[in-house]
This record gives structure tokens, C-alpha cells and sequence, in this order.
């Protein structure tokens, strides 16, 4: 599988047409869902759109109604209200037995009494497929996994991500039109995690299958997806492409939710913070420090360093706030005194993005849920920035 | 020779000492824990196969009584005796028509309202669960005596049926209890999976929930089995003299024969018990089964 991983992550362009203006008959389509559990509302109205081939990540905190979302695209859970389109073809009504999509439970729930072949072979069975069909196609997609020499092996005696593969080749043999993950990786340990979460990109990119995966951990989210739908108590809160999500965040709490941000009560104004009514977002990165004063900057001292590896989280005091920096190269010693720089504000006014503005131009954009054709645009325009992998997590 | 290399080999030295040290008490320790073991387990023997041992004794022996350490001869005619005897052919024919009819009616009855408590919860659920405990709460004579005047007015007295009622009363709590725990311990995944797989509702049962729960439901039937076929209150009052199983027959010779019978008699009775615990053991402790529950 590692021979073919370099090209997982040049795959963000997605077979699908992410661009695309018309509509594929592919895909996954759902409008207007709501479930109430127990006198609560779990999900209140949402509408999300898959295009065919796309990779699309549900991200959110526990709580947000995301798995719930992904019981209902399976099956197992039927909505209150709302339609649910597979591959153009309405399942709201259908169980999970007779939907086009094929689920990876976050427990890889393999049968223990069978062996990883029979595991695998075992929605085939169900189809009444003739046996050298299903040997044929059960070998193939074992190969896929790289999993051919646990062929007689039972899910006991292998490890745990060896477990997830056969979870997913027994969802792949069945050449669903939806490939449907479960915060497939929350049991794997970190290395692996990040191993596997590219294996399951790269097959998903090499099949061309539409897939939905769950996940709480953003930092999943953004390196496997074409797209993520930030989801906040039974809402998506922005449906945009990872790049887009972190530029320009719809809300405060996207903001907050992916990456790291500082977040101040006030205005913006000329590089500082003013006195106001709004909340002011700045993300560690877009925060410079030098030792000469530089247009735009204010004097600062260093308070707090904390070293992250490849980069330092710096704390800089500044007379209107104490912002806190993401600084690579030669970091200042504690105390010194220099002079601190934001090159990207973004202020939000109830919660919701009004006005983003690098220090100086102004950037009358939005952040709009959808429109994907402004990312690269929003990272480009502060190119001098030293700041490390903007995916960093806090 | 340099000073650090001398330091080096003294360091050595003392090492080994240390190791050579450590070793003996080590072994001192193994050899006092092997002791241990050895005198647990002859206690252990002399307790469980004492007894056995002593009714095998008994079973081949002219007589045993006390200040004789050994017996005064050898003999089968005990064997023989309870060969012969027509009636002791009959209550084997009945024991073993009937405890296998208990399991299966039992399991017929059970095993529903085990997948019930575990998978539904419904009104009064865990007092319907620890109600199923009343019939081994009170003093089964007094309730045998009440079964009775139902029996009797039901005319089952002295039928099969009634026999087979009153055993399955005693199975209830296994065939309940132990499979609705093995029902419940399949994860719900699991079966979720299967049915995402595209099994209907009855396949994901047949093909994964009751394999799943087949090891807790074998051992419910075994231990209804052997309750059933040791059964001897109910059964005496509901069948005799009608009906004679292995247990009830077992009074009538203890009273009627010298307890050599009854120790050859013993050994019959408990030759299908040994049967199945072994049969359980092979295909319940070891292979599949077992190493299924491992997995989350």
C-alpha cells in the first residue's frame, strides 16, 4: 500500500468534480433531517449535499449529533422528518439491509466466530453470489488491504488495525455506492493513526468512492477530506473545504474548533485591539514578533514561551491584549522586549464572521459556506508569514 | 591492567555474586511454593476423589464395615444385583426419555423470554427477572405440595407430563438467566453489522446473535440437564408410583438393599454428568468460543 501513498495527498482534487457546477445523480443528498431522541432534538434541519467520489469528514464535538447523522444515513436510525438520497435514490424509507451503503463501526465489529475471510465474505453470502465469484472478489479486496496472509486468521488473533482493514474490506467488497466511517481511528494508537487514516484516503481516492466519515478529531478531518461539515448541537455550522474552514471560519465556533485561535472581546482597528462589542479572532500564526519596530506594530514583551517541537507558542504582551504567537527560527529570549505585528483579524458579532481584514487592505470576503474557490486566494495573501502548518493543533 | 578496567572487572565479580545469591533464595522460594502446591493438591484430591473413591470401593466390595481397613472380598454381584432389577432398567429409560424432553421444552420457553430481557425493556422488566428467582426462593416441598393439588386437579398426577412440568420448574432460573447474560453480551455492533451487511432481522439472529450466545445457552442446558436428571422431590411426589426416574428409584433401593447397591447406584447417576462436563469442557472452555468474548 505505501508504494502509491505519495499521491494521497496531492488526491485533494477530488474525482467527484468538488468544482463541478453540475449536479452528479451520485452521491449522497440530505435535506431537511430532524431526530428527536428523548425529548431532545438531536438534529434540527440539516442538509448536506456529497458529491460522487468525494470524501466528506462529519467533525464536531461529542454531543453535536454527528453520529446520530451517520445512523440515519445507514439505516439504522429512521428520521423524524427529512429525505435521504443515495446514489439518487431515496432509502429514507429502507433498512440498513437494503440501502446501497456499506458502514466501519468505530469497534470494527467483526464477527469473532468467523475467520477474517468469512467476516469478509459474509455480505456476499448474503447476496447468494456463486462461491468462486465470492472467493475471487474476497481475495481481491484483501489484497487491497494488504491482509491476505490473515485470510484464515480470526479477529481475535490480530491487531487492531489490522482488525480495522478487514472492517473496511468487508464494507469495500460489497462495492457499496457510500462508504459510511464510524471515527474509524479513535481506537489506533497515534503513529498508526496517521498511517491508517492515509491508507483509507488513499483507497478511497484510488476506488473513487463517496464517503462519509465521523470523526471529533479535526486534525483527521482536515487531512483525509475534501470537504468537512462542522457540526455544533444538531447543525452544520459550515460545510467547506479544510483549507477554507481554517481561512475563514463562518463562526466563532468553527473558529475556535479548528485550530487554535486567540480570541479577544473588542473591536479591531489599525492592527490593534479597540475597545467594543464584538469578539476579535487571530489566529497564532498571523502574529509577528521583530525586534525593530515595523509598521503596523505595536511594542511587546515576551511573557511565556512554550516549546511545540518544529515551532515555540510565545506569549506577547501588547498594551491592548497578550496575544499568544506561533514563532519558527531564532525565538526570543523571555522578557525581551520587541514589537508585535497581526497581519489577519477576523471579528465576529454574535458568533458569526462579520468582517475579516489583513493589516492594511481590507478583505471584504465572508466566509461563505461552500464557496471553495477563495481558499487558496486567503492563504496566498499573507505569504510572508513564518508561521508553521496552519493544521497545527493546540 | 588500568584502574578503571580493574574497577570494571571487581564490579563485575560482585555482580555475579549478587546473581549467584539471588538465584539460591530464588530457588529456596520455588522449592517451598512447590511444597505448598503439593500439599493444597492433596488436600484437594483427598477431598473431591476421596468420596468417589470410597463409593467405588464400596461398589465392588462383599462388605466394608468399620475397623476393617480394607474390604473382605471382592465381588460384582452388586452390579449384578441392580442389572437385574427390571424396575432400574425402566427409571434409566425414564431418565434419560425425559431430562432431554425438560431441556428442550425449557429452552422452547426460556430462551424467547431470555432474548426479551436482554434486548427489550419493557414494563416491570427486572421484576419479571428477579421473580424468576421465587421458585428457588422458597422451600420446594411446600411448593410441590401445593403443586400437587393443582396436579391433581388437572388430573397430571402420575403422568409424563406432570413429571416434565415439575422438572422444567427447576430449569427456569438457568435457562433464563445465563442465556439472557449471553444475549446481552453480544455486542450490539455486531449485529448491526450484519444487518448493514444486508441480513434480514431473522438472519442477523440465527447467523450472529444466537452463535454468539450458543456458548452461555450450552451451558444453561447443561446445568438444566443435570437438574432435571437429579431431580427427585417433585418427581417422587408428582410420578410415583407410577414413574420411576434414576433419582426417585435411588430411595427405593437405599431402602430396600444394602448401600453397596446404592454406591453401584450412585455411579450410575453420575456417569452422565461426567459425560457432559467433559463434553462442556472440550467444546465450551477451549477453541472458538471462548477466544470470541476477547474481542471488544
Amino acid at each position: 500500500m505505501s508504494t502509491t501513498r505519495g499521491t494521497a495527498d496531492g488526491g485533494r482534487q477530488p474525482t467527484g468534480g468538488l468544482h463541478g457546477a453540475g449536479q452528479t445523480t451520485g452521491g449522497l443528498q440530505i435535506t431537511g433531517l430532524n431526530k428527536e431522541l428523548g425529548g431532545r432534538t438531536i438534529i434540527d434541519d440539516l442538509h448536506l449535499t456529497v458529491n460522487e467520489g468525494e470524501l466528506v469528514s462529519l467533525l464536531g464535538p461529542s454531543g453535536c449529533g454527528k453520529t446520530t447523522t451517520l445512523r440515519m444515513i445507514a439505516g439504522f436510525l429512521t428520521p423524524d422528518s427529512g429525505t435521504i438520497k443515495v446514489a439518487g435514490r431515496d432509502v429514507t424509507a429502507l433498512g440498513a439491509e437494503r440501502r446501497p451503503s456499506a458502514m466501519v463501526f468505530q469497534n470494527y465489529a467483526l464477527w469473532p466466530h468467523m475467520t477474517v475471510f468469512k467476516n469478509v465474505a459474509f455480505p456476499l453470502k448474503l447476496r447468494k453470489l456463486p462461491k468462486p465469484e465470492i472467493e475471487e472478489r474476497v481475495t481481491q479486496v484483501l489484497g487491497l488491504v494488504n491482509l491476505l496472509h490473515h485470510k484464515h486468521s480470526r479477529p481475535g488473533q490480530i491487531s487492531g488495525g489490522e482488525q480495522q482493514r478487514v472492517a473496511l474490506a468487508r464494507a469495500l467488497v460489497q462495492e457499496p455506492d457510500l462508504l459510511l466511517l464510524d471515527e474509524p481511528l479513535s481506537n489506533l494508537d497515534a503513529k498508526l493513526r496517521v498511517k491508517v487514516r492515509e491508507d483509507i484516503r488513499e483507497i478511497q481516492q484510488r476506488l473513487g468512492i463517496t464517503t462519509v466519515i465521523v470523526t471529533h478529531d479535526q486534525d483527521e478531518a482536515m487531512s483525509v477530506s475534501d470537504r468537512i461539515a462542522v457540526m455544533n448541537a444538531g447543525k452544520i455550522e459550515q460545510y467547506s473545504t479544510p483549507a477554507e474552514l481554517y481561512e475563514r471560519p463562518r463562526t466563532m465556533f468553527v473558529a475556535t474548533f479548528i485550530g487554535t485561535i486567540n480570541q479577544l472581546d473588542g473591536g479591531y482597528r489599525d492592527g490593534r485591539i479597540v475597545a467594543g462589542d464584538d469578539v476579535v479572532g487571530i489566529r497564532p500564526e498571523d502574529v509577528h514578533f521583530s525586534s525593530t519596530p515595523v509598521a503596523g506594530a505595536l511594542p511587546a514583551t515576551v511573557e511565556r514561551i512554550i516549546p511545540r517541537g518544529h515551532f515555540h507558542e510565545v506569549f506577547l504582551r501588547r498594551e491592548d491584549a497578550t496575544l499568544r504567537a506561533y514563532l519558527t527560527g531564532d525565538v526570543p529570549a523571555l522578557g525581551t522586549a520587541g514589537y508585535a505585528r497581526v497581519t489577519k483579524a477576523m471579528v465576529f458579532r454574535d458568533g458569526v464572521l462579520v468582517d475579516e481584514r489583513a493589516a492594511g487592505a481590507h478583505n471584504d470576503a465572508r466566509g461563505d459556506a461552500g464557496g471553495a474557490g477563495v481558499a487558496g486566494r486567503a492563504g496566498a495573501s499573507h505569504a510572508d508569514a513564518t508561521a508553521p502548518d496552519a493544521r497545527t493543533r493546540a | 591492567m588500568t584502574t578503571t578496567e580493574q574497577t570494571a572487572v571487581v564490579e563485575q565479580r560482585t555482580r555475579l555474586g549478587q546473581t549467584a545469591r539471588m538465584r539460591t533464595s530464588g530457588a529456596l522460594g520455588t522449592i517451598t511454593g512447590k511444597v505448598l502446591v503439593i500439599i493444597f493438591v492433596i488436600f484437594m484430591v483427598v477431598f473431591i476423589l476421596g468420596p468417589l473413591l470410597w463409593l467405588a470401593v464400596h461398589a465392588f466390595a462383599q462388605s466394608w464395615t468399620f475397623p476393617n481397613l480394607w474390604p473382605t472380598g471382592w465381588t460384582l454381584r452388586w452390579w449384578q444385583t441392580v442389572f437385574s432389577d427390571k424396575a432400574l432398567g425402566v427409571a434409566v429409560q425414564n431418565s434419560l426419555v425425559i431430562s432431554p424432553l425438560v431441556v428442550l421444552f425449557s429452552a422452547v420457553i426460556c430462551l424467547p423470554a431470555a432474548y426479551a430481557f436482554a434486548r427489550f425493556d419493557f414494563f416491570a422488566r427486572r421484576t419479571f427477572l428477579v421473580g424468576l428467582f421465587a421458585t428457588n426462593a422458597f422451600p420446594k416441598m411446600g411448593l410441590f405440595a401445593t403443586l400437587a393439588s393443582l396436579f391433581y386437579a388437572l388430573n397430571l398426577m402420575n403422568t409424563v407430563a406432570g413429571i416434565i412440568i415439575v422438572q422444567i420448574l427447576g430449569t427456569i432460573v438457568f435457562m433464563t438467566w445465563i442465556p439472557a447474560a449471553a444475549f446481552a453480551a453480544v455486542p450490539r455492533s455486531l449485529e448491526e453489522a450484519a444487518r448493514d451487511a444486508g441480513a434480514s432481522r431473522i438472519r442477523v439472529f440465527f447467523s450472529i446473535t444466537l452463535r454468539m450466545a450458543m456458548p452461555g445457552i450450552l451451558v444453561a442446558a447443561v446445568m438444566s440437564f443435570l437438574a432435571s436428571f437429579d431431580e427427585a422431590q417433585g418427581t417422587y411426589l408428582v410420578g410415583a408410583p407410577a414413574y420411576f426416574t434414576m433419582p426417585t428409584e435411588m430411595y427405593t433401593l437405599v431402602l430396600n438393599y444394602p448401600k453397596q447397591v446404592a454406591a453401584v447406584f450412585s455411579i450410575l447417576l453420575s456417569i452422565p454428568s461426567v459425560v457432559l462436563m467433559l463434553a462442556a469442557r472440550k467444546h465450551i472452555m477451549g477453541g472458538q468460543l471462548a477466544e470470541g468474548f476477547q474481542i471488544r
